[in-house]
């Protein structure tokens, strides 16, 4: 194989896959596309061993605009798992929602083919060519169930403040060219650390923040996730959740850290308040919520608050537990979205809190399990989130910002709030006569099983984990 | 001096196009009916109410449209520079239009062009 | 020869007629205009810049931005298309089942 190929085998995996899948759908047979599913699977699992098999690897690729470094290959590994849990889970809930076509694996592969290079981007056209490449995928996966005006309306609703989030990142990107003259990463960082304290530097970042803001859905810019986690299909809005906030955080720390490493001082203090308002706001407005899947997209707002507090403590601590907080997180909402997913009864997805009533009593399994997930979303030991949890606001404490951690805290705790009233009216409520729903399939059984030794394996062994988060981040802060 | 055969050029073009309308004034025959002294608007009923009827049809040509019509736009900077670029840019091309000729044929197979 | 800031005012002035565009009208399709013209903006930026710094590589970004525009009107589109079809009436205010 070409040397100068090894820096692109991620992508060329994942690339590879999507146009095979193409191709696929186009033969027979027309009526059963779940066949594509297993290829998509299978691809997105090669791109996860190719990731770990090129760990320590460095190199770059077409002049550098993309790169290859353990970061990037973190990342990967992140995005490869939440591709692959989306996958196990959507087979069966397609075929129930009569929404089985081809169609849904492309764009789940391209789509997760724009993450990957997000992560591995080095020059803000990749970045902003990757950003769109994710998103609209995205944005057609969100309405994919045609028939229903839900659906149709979250993907709306999701394009038009998307692409408006695109004109503020473009011509942030326009900015910073006009300040630099480059939209290479480090060329831009040579010049900002050549003193150049041109205002339109400053005023392109902010820009380039607010596009970055959308996208990873932190407050102010959060309006549109509770209608989109709602309106979309659920295995999409898991992806949603996970896959294009790890890529979108991805890009945000490698901008950030590597490339404004100069005015740390000035982002500091901005993600500093976007990070306490975001927490707090997810959490409070999570309370009032009785749609679960709408108190799970507050709930997830409030987790992008708590992963910028890693952000803001900086360093190869606060980066290196924002990386290992997004795995965590991976496997604890994708896990939580598979058992609504999972529950669905007669075309109706599980989504009201009375349809939890009595779980534990028709589904003893699934109640445990969804249970297990809501207990990491919390953060209790000895699952993956109180490992994630403790790391960050370690860091906050560590780099001086106590009230920030004494924030973060506080939110956990009316955040506890809301997670255990689901548990309670899973095991304390009557069942009230629901019916129960059909088997989940062996691939949904599968995505469970493995998102738990997830949030196990890092709840308790987090140590490795961490060294490798950290390791992964050295890149960035050298 | 070269601009004379420039304006010689827009001359003849505003000539011939001129030519081609008046003409057949001339020279066609005239038989009116309903049909023909009805406004002219494609694919639709020109009298209709504003809020009725619409073919979506004509949306999804135009997106189609706009894919191809980018696609161009892409290829002239390497149409410019082919030399320069050598066979790498040459596969590079090749590579991206294999990759458009195949959602085209994606879009074909897949009936986006049948127009019902 | 007009001067570089006047390419970069009037690209500063499309980009913010663009965002009032966006946050003031109700119809998706002039809010999607809107956005449009935000894009324009940038890429009007990128090419005034490129001339100051005489490197291409802002015009092909410039290139890269229309054609993701290109594809975001496609996807934009073909979502609008798609609502239309199930609800003959269109503006974001209609949008009743799901508060904006």
């Amino acid at each position: 194989m070409d040397a100068a190929l090894i820096p692109l085998l991620p992508l060329l995996v994942v690339g590879g896959t999507a146009l095979l899948v193409i191709v696929l759908d186009l033969l027979p047979p027309r009526d059963r596309k779940g066949h594509l599913g297993v290829v998509a699977l299978a691809g997105v699992v090669m791109a996860l061993l190719v990731s770990l098999g090129l760990w320590g690897r460095e190199g770059r690729a077409f002049r550098g605009m993309v790169v290859l470094d353990n970061f990037a290959l973190f990342l990967d590994v992140v995005i490869c798992y939440a591709a692959a849990l989306v996958l196990l889970l959507s087979t069966d809930y397609l075929r129930r929602n009569d929404g089985e076509r081809g169609e849904y694996y492309i764009l789940v592969l391209l789509s997760t083919l724009g993450m990957v290079l997000m992560a591995a981007a080095a020059d803000l056209i990749v970045i902003f060519l990757a950003l769109e490449l994710m998103s609209l995928s995205l944005y057609v996966l969100a309405g994919f169930f045609r028939g229903r005006l839900a659906a149709a309306e979250a993907s709306m609703k999701y394009f038009l403040l998307g692409a408006f989030a695109t004109g503020f990142f473009i011509y942030g990107i326009a900015l910073i060219y006009g300040a630099t003259g480059s939209t290479a990463l480090d060329r831009i960082a040579a010049a900002t650390r050549a003193g150049t304290r041109d205002p339109l530097l400053l005023v392109g970042l902010g820009l380039l923040l607010v596009g970055f803001g959308f996208k990873i859905s932190s407050v102010p810019f959060h309006m549109w996730v509770p209608d989109v986690y709602e309106g979309a299909p659920t295995s999409v809005t898991a992806f949603i959740a996970t896959g294009s906030k790890a890529a979108g955080f991805a890009a945000l720390l490698r901008v950030l850290l590597s490339t404004f490493k100069v005015s740390q001082p000035d982002w500091t203090v901005l993600l500093w308040v976007v990070a306490v308002l975001t927490m707090t706001v997810g959490n409070v407005v999570a309370i009032a919520q009785s749609n679960l899947k709408r108190m799970l997209a507050y709930s997830s707002v409030a987790h992008v608050g708590y992963m910028l507090i890693g952000v803001v403590a900086g360093g190869a601590l606060g980066a290196g537990s924002v990386l290992f907080y997004l795995l965590v997180y991976t496997f604890t909402t994708a896990g939580a979205f598979g058992v609504i997913l999972l529950l669905e009864r007669g075309r109706r997805e599980a989504v009201d809190l009375d349809d939890y009533a009595g779980l534990a009593g028709r589904h003893p399994v699934l109640a445990l399990t969804l249970a297990l997930f809501l207990l990491s979303l919390i953060g209790m030991p000895p699952t993956a989130g109180f490992a994630g949890k403790f790391y960050l606001f370690g860091a906050a404490v560590r780099s001086g910002y106590i009230w920030l951690a004494v924030i973060a805290v506080l939110n956990s705790a009316v955040a506890a709030y809301y997670y255990l009233r689901v548990v309670v009216y899973m095991y304390m409520r009557d069942t009230e006569g629901l019916p129960t729903g059909p088997a989940p399939s062996f691939a949904g059984r599968l995505a469970l099983a493995i998102a738990l030794w997830g949030i196990f394996q890092l709840g308790l062994l987090p140590a490795p984990v961490l060294d490798l988060a950290q390791a992964a981040v050295a890149p960035l802060l050298r | 001096m070269e601009h004379v055969t420039l304006l010689m050029v827009f001359g003849l073009a505003l000539l011939v196009a001129g030519a081609m309308m008046w003409l057949p004034t001339l020279l066609a025959p005239r038989r009116t009916s309903a049909a023909k002294v009805e406004p002219f608007e494609c694919g639709k009923d020109p009298l209709a109410l504003p809020e009725g009827r619409f073919a979506i049809k004509f949306s999804t040509v135009a997106i189609f449209f706009i894919i191809f019509d980018i696609e161009v736009m892409l290829i002239f900077p390497w149409a410019v520079q082919v030399r320069a670029l050598g066979w790498t840019g040459y596969l590079a091309m090749l590579v991206f239009l294999g990759v458009l000729m195949l959602g085209f044929l994606y879009m074909w197979k897949k009936g986006g062009l049948e127009w019902d | 020869m007009v001067p570089e800031s006047y390419y970069t005012a009037l690209s500063a002035i499309l980009f913010t007629i663009g965002v009032v565009g966006v946050l003031v009208r109700r119809n998706p399709l002039v809010i999607f205009m809107s956005i449009e013209l935000m894009l324009n903006a940038a890429n009007l930026a990128l090419v005034a810049f490129g001339h100051r710094f005489g490197a291409a590589d802002a015009q092909v970004l410039a290139f890269f931005v229309m054609t993701v525009a290109a594809a975001e009107v496609a996807v934009g589109l073909a979502i609008i298309v798609t609502i239309f079809r199930l609800r003959r009436r269109l503006s974001v205010d209609e949008l009743s089942i799901m508060r904006w």
